[in-house]
């Protein structure tokens, strides 16, 4: 079964994602890269790493989105790596709890997260730097979602613009 | 193609001034560059694909594509590199090089930066040695460099510099709040704070506006064009003289030589994937440390078995860069108002006279950081993900300030370019294998220079502090490269003479930080800039037309 974005979240919702339907994808295309199932369970991995709190948490910035684009681009060497640790996240979430990673609750999800840490550290490692990269970085490449984590810190946004006056959200794919 | 005075190899910092001053001479040059010409609207305040954080590439090139490095692990042996890896220690291609995104600190190297060994002595094992010139022979090019490039600064609170005739041609950016917390803190210490000089427009300058004070600097492209580089000063002068041709996207292969063993051109790969060449009466290669190296040793030939210049085995040996040590400091007040570039205020109390060790380099406050350069950057005891982490982002974004230097990194005959013997780029010439490391001393004097950082913010009402100094197994020289074609008297120990001239063939010259036979404590574009100009100023006065006086 193929899910559209807006399919995902409503799944994401009965899952126990926590996912804001404000925040819903502004466009509706399936994911470049990423299966249903391994969305959903790295949306659980994400929101660990970045968890909400009176901001949204990382799969509610489009976190996902950021990280599926870029393992169709720039990030292809590191498929393997995501799907094996995708796999690996649900065996050990079935092994501990006897459910998939995206049934547990959020401190059990925190407890698969850590397991993750001290197995796969190739996998946490990428998954962290990209969850980062996808909630502080820039909303061009798809997370970030309306500057969220840049209104977060207080910084002004949009910023100055200058000569150039060019839309600083827009520009070559990366 | 027509034959040419003079061939450049490299449209950075030295080659775009080689360049402007061979064509306002009257020669005709063609300045090849492997990258593209590019302005802010390729860049677009990316803050994931830029010079300086590069997680989804470099914005100013190489691209990943066919341009890998290897480097060798003392432990884990060679591993290939992409230029978008930390560990490629790449610097930019493009027009302009490095200069078109760089933070643009434009230093004077002290006196004492020339004679490292007359100061120090060498320690065992380390290749520290003077420079065959002197501060007193760069400073008219300094000054040079600072007029023509554009230079704002004021520093006369700095007792540590070196004579200068004129003052700098801009006064300084006004201070940002970081500096108004670090000026008082470092007097209190006894410490000569002053506002750091920069390539950068303050006012009105070379028909140019001034900086507009956005977040989007270092790393980037100016949007307004108030960051001074070769590529918005001297390669424009050089065009418009209509003796200077730039051809871009054009990668050079090698030099070519005569049965005589005089070069006679270059042949390099155009922007469609052409092999050409283009003959010269002389060559220079303006590539940066790494590639210059790598074009000098793949430039074989019957004459010249080992590389071009490498009679003695020196071609790519003292790489070195800066080793960047500091603090950061976390406050319970806000020190971040937003006002690019945010380096503001440094001192140089610390660049020389540290008992038992050799050189030492600046402090200064840090670029502006972006919030995805903060992740890694936490108090000591933050967790490294989950809520923890992210409300000592929240709490801590605005209110950090970094206090770090380049320390100068003590050189060794080990820390080496060579070919790497298997691995190749998509024209399928061998690329460069960095291997080897700096003198143990770099990283001594590393851990006391960020000890001083940490005073400083302590002094300044940090309330908390966390030292970063990390100890690299393998030279790590990255955008300040330089050493691999040292300037010496002697030609077994040195690869071009005093006017980066060849030893070895004396129609190819190496100009630009590959020259540099120590690299100060300080950024080292200036530094570039003053040697193009001294040593353009050489072979304008030497070049007789079709030969070289000697």
């Amino acid at each position: 079964m193929r899910l559209t974005r807006r399919q995902f979240v409503a799944a994401g919702a009965i899952g126990g994602v926590a996912l804001a339907v404000g925040c819903t994808a502004r466009n509706h295309k399936d994911w470049d890269f990423l299966s249903d199932g391994q969305a959903l369970a790295l949306a659980a991995l994400c929101d660990r790493i970045v968890p909400a709190d009176d901001f949204p948490s990382a799969s509610q910035a489009g976190v996902v989105s950021y990280i599926d684009r870029q393992l169709a681009r720039t990030y292809k060497r590191h498929r393997n790596t995501y799907r094996d640790g995708l796999e690996q996240a649900d065996a050990i979430s079935r092994e501990r709890f006897g459910r998939d990673l995206t049934a547990l609750s959020a401190p059990q999800q925190v407890e698969i997260v850590g397991a993750i840490e001290r197995q796969n550290r190739k996998f946490f490692e990428l998954v962290r730097s990209h969850t980062l990269e996808g909630y502080y970085g820039s909303p061009r490449h798809g997370g970030n979602r309306d500057a969220v984590s840049w209104r977060m810190l207080g910084l002004a946004e949009p910023p100055v613009l200058g000569r150039a006056q060019y839309d600083p959200r827009r520009g070559p794919a990366s | 193609m027509k034959r040419v005075n003079a061939i450049v190899v490299g449209a950075g910092a030295a080659g775009g001034i080689v360049a402007k001053e061979l064509s306002a001479a009257g020669l005709s040059v063609v300045l090849l560059e492997r990258g593209k010409w590019y302005t802010a609207n390729d860049c677009r305040k990316d803050d994931l694909r830029n010079q300086r954080t590069t997680v989804l590439g470099n914005a100013f090139g190489p691209e990943d594509d066919g341009n890998p490095r290897v480097v060798v692990d003392p432990d884990g042996g060679p591993q290939i590199f992409l230029p978008s890896d930390g560990g490629y220690q790449n610097n930019a291609a493009c027009v302009g090089g490095g200069t078109l995104s760089y933070g643009a600190m434009a230093w004077r190297y002290m006196p004492e930066d020339f004679r490292m060994r007359s100061t120090y002595g060498a320690p065992a094992g380390s290749s520290l040695e003077d420079w065959p010139i002197s501060y007193d022979d760069l400073e008219p090019y300094y000054e040079k460099a600072e007029y023509e490039i554009g230079i704002s600064g004021d520093d006369s609170g700095n007792p540590f510099h070196g004579p200068r005739r004129r003052p700098l041609p801009m006064p300084p950016l006004p201070p940002n709040r970081e500096f108004q917390i670090l000026e008082p803190a470092a007097k209190r210490l006894g410490l000569h704070p002053f506002p750091i000089p920069m390539a950068r427009n303050s006012v009105p300058y070379n028909g140019r506006g001034p900086c507009m004070r956005c977040r989007w600097c270092c790393g980037f492209a100016c949007e307004v064009n108030a960051k001074n580089g070769s590529q918005n000063t001297v390669i424009p002068v050089a065009l418009a003289t209509g003796n200077c041709e730039l051809r871009t996207e054009c990668v050079a292969k090698e030099i070519l030589t005569d049965d005589r063993g005089h070069a006679r051109g270059v042949a390099y790969y155009d922007a469609d994937g052409r092999l050409q060449e283009q003959l010269s009466d002389f060559v220079v290669v303006s590539a940066c440390a790494i590639e210059s190296s790598r074009l000098l040793l793949n430039s074989r030939s019957r004459l010249f078995p080992n590389g071009l210049g490498n009679r003695h085995d020196q071609v790519g040996r003292n790489l070195q860069g800066h080793h960047y040590t500091g603090a950061i400091g976390f406050f319970d007040f806000d020190t971040y108002d937003d006002v690019g570039p945010g380096a503001s205020i440094a001192i140089c109390d610390y660049n020389h006279g540290t008992p038992g060790l050799c050189g030492g380099g600046l402090l200064a406050n840090e670029f502006i950081r972006l919030p995805i350069q903060m992740v890694d950057r936490m108090p000591g005891n933050t967790p490294r993900w989950g809520l923890k982490h992210k409300q000592a982002m929240r709490n801590f974004y605005k209110r950090n300030i970094v206090v770090m230097g380049p320390t100068q990194q003590i050189p060794s005959a080990d820390a080496r370019v060579t070919l790497d013997p298997t691995v190749r780029d998509k024209w399928g010439m061998p690329v460069a294998r960095i291997s080897g490391n700096v003198h143990p001393q770099t990283y001594e004097i590393g851990f006391v220079q960020a000890q001083r950082a940490e005073a400083w913010l302590k002094e300044a009402g940090a309330a908390s502090t966390v030292i970063s100094a990390a100890v690299s197994r393998t030279v790590y020289s990255g955008q300040h490269q330089a050493g691999t074609c040292r300037m010496g008297n002697d030609p077994q120990g040195s690869v071009v003479n005093r006017n980066c001239q060849l030893h070895d063939v004396d129609n190819v010259f190496v100009i630009d930080s590959s020259v540099h036979v120590t690299n100060g404590g300080f950024n080292p574009a200036l530094t570039i800039m003053a040697i193009a100009y001294f040593a353009s100023a050489a072979l304008v006065r030497d070049w007789k037309g079709t030969g070289f006086r000697s």
